[in-house]
């Protein structure tokens, strides 16, 4: 470092010193502001973020394909956020910075677009899920082999998505309803943030059986075990839509086509997700 | 507004009094006992035990719900136990909430209790031993009244802080409407699925909670 004070000499000459000093400052200033934009330049250059919102299943995949899409495009880095599709969709109404949503379902994606959030064009379907109902995959209750036996008094806390922001809760309630089961075990419910708490309930033993989707229940591998496949609910498709507010239009746009090539399908069927 | 105002629920206003007041006490109790062994007693190991009884002061309230989860969980020794004996589950139920808001608020009380134990004038209790007075009645007579206003302070200060618990009381006790859903909870709900009204409704009474419970440990804290 250049800057090193040199005590004046007499007092006739401090003024002229000072001077000097300030002038030095300056020119060190400038030099190291240089010196810093220089080596900022590459990285600004490079700068380009795209920011993903994705649904709480999709984490593993995402994060896959994720590091597949940036190591094709130099230059461009991603930010994944993950957690359930209606406080993603909440957060992007209060202004988060976001340029690509995948939801889990379509009705969230549906109140987005009505609150002019989305754009409706860029909406395209990548993949295809069940809900399935699992149990711990030690300690289990015995007695519990159909949806029906839920209402058993063996089975006394049963972890279900929140209804109103998290899919899996939607689409196990739609299930539960047809079976005319969703009234009487409403008492046993305890309700979780995104589907991957579910998952955590199960999987610790806390609850006795959960609604989570099948790729979850492929994650958790032996900690759970997938009792049966729940019918009597509308597909579960995921869509990805382009946020309106997007600053990055274009890459969002190729991230959203990259989700429908070869690859990035081969990495959801490997998690265990269906054709769109 | 006033359509929201009629349709609320206020049935996580009285469960996060009953949280607040049975956690409050349960702080009290414990804090106090062990404010007065801290400020008394220098033994090998009381400097760590109260820094571990600060701990949850600091440490955020999402490792607190995972040590309650892990220590009192189904698949925990004394969880089990409790279970397979007594056919009870800390986990899920509204005592989940009240062990989380107790221990979150244990530091409070304990360091006003010290503080306040520590403070006080030891001569009164010597001369309170010449008059023939037992421990224990110097202790409810002369040192706990003279304690008293510092450990009532921290006892609001708890009890304000019990009633704004959220996360550990989320991880132990979940969200269930009518059984463990706090205010604190109702209005984090409520934000997500985006029914603002109800939000600003409850976030409002909290505060005001909150506000009087502040005023009044501020009152007896200038008693002193």
């Amino acid at each position: 470092m250049p800057l090193t004070l040199i005590p004046p000499r007499t007092t006739r000459t401090t003024r002229t010193s000072h001077a000097s000093h300030a002038t030095r400052l300056s020119r060190w200033l400038a030099n190291t502001l240089a010196g810093l934009c220089v080596a900022a330049l590459p990285v600004l250059a490079s700068a380009q973020q795209l920011t993903i919102s994705a649904a709480a299943s999709l984490t593993e995949a995402f994060k896959e394909i994720g590091s597949q899409f940036e190591a094709s495009k130099p230059g461009l880095s991603l930010r994944l956020n993950f957690a359930a599709s209606g406080t993603l969709l909440q957060q992007i109404s209060q202004g988060a910075p976001v340029d690509v949503f995948a939801s889990a379902d379509q009705a969230t994606v549906d109140r987005g677009i009505a609150q002019k959030l989305f754009d409706p064009a860029s909406r395209r379907d990548f993949a295809s899920n069940s809900v399935v109902l699992i149990v711990p995959g030690q300690g289990a209750v015995a007695a519990l082999r159909s949806l029906a036996d839920l209402a058993s008094a063996e089975v006394k806390r049963i972890a279900v998505g929140k209804v109103a922001t998290v899919p899996v809760g939607h689409y196990t309630q739609e299930a539960l309803d047809k079976a005319k089961l969703w009234s009487p075990l409403e008492p046993k419910f305890v309700y979780a943030d995104t589907v991957r708490q579910v998952l955590d309930y199960v999987a610790r033993g806390e609850v006795d059986a959960g609604f989570v989707y099948r790729t979850d229940a492929l994650v958790a591998g032996d900690k759970v075990k997938t009792l049966l496949t729940v019918p009597g609910h509308t597909p579960v498709s995921y869509p990805v839509v382009l946020v309106s507010d997007s600053r990055n239009k274009a890459a969002s746009q190729d991230f959203i086509a990259y989700l429908a090539s070869p690859p990035a399908q081969a990495v959801l069927a490997k998690y265990g997700f269906g054709k769109p | 507004m006033s359509q929201t105002l009629q349709s609320l629920d206020l049935s996580p206003l009285y469960l996060s009094l009953k949280v607040a007041s049975v956690a409050t006490l349960l702080a009290l109790l414990l804090g106090t006992a062990l404010g007065w062994v801290l400020a008394r007693k220098h033994f090998v190991g009381s400097a760590l035990l109260e820094a571990v009884c600060m701990l949850p002061l600091v440490l955020p309230p999402t490792v607190i719900g995972y040590a309650i989860l892990v220590l009192a969980g189904r698949r925990s020794p004394l969880g089990n136990w409790l279970r397979s004996h007594f056919d009870y589950t800390l986990i899920f139920s509204w005592h989940g909430a009240v062990v989380a808001s107790a221990v979150v608020a244990l530091p409070l009380v304990l360091k006003s209790a010290s503080t306040a134990f520590a403070g006080i004038d030891r001569t009164l209790e010597a001369a309170a031993r010449t008059l023939r007075q037992s421990p224990w009645s110097v202790f409810v007579r002369i040192t706990l009244p003279l304690a008293w206003p510092g450990i009532l302070a921290g006892t609001l200060l708890a009890f304000a802080r019990a009633m704004g618990e959220f996360g550990a009381s989320l991880m132990v006790a979940g969200s269930i409407p009518h059984q463990t859903q706090t205010l604190s909870m109702a209005i984090y709900d409520a934000v997500q699925s985006g029914q603002d009204d109800t939000a600003a409704i409850l976030v409002l009474l909290t505060s005001a909670i909150s506000i009087a419970v502040l005023l009044a440990s501020k009152r007896f804290l200038s008693l002193r």
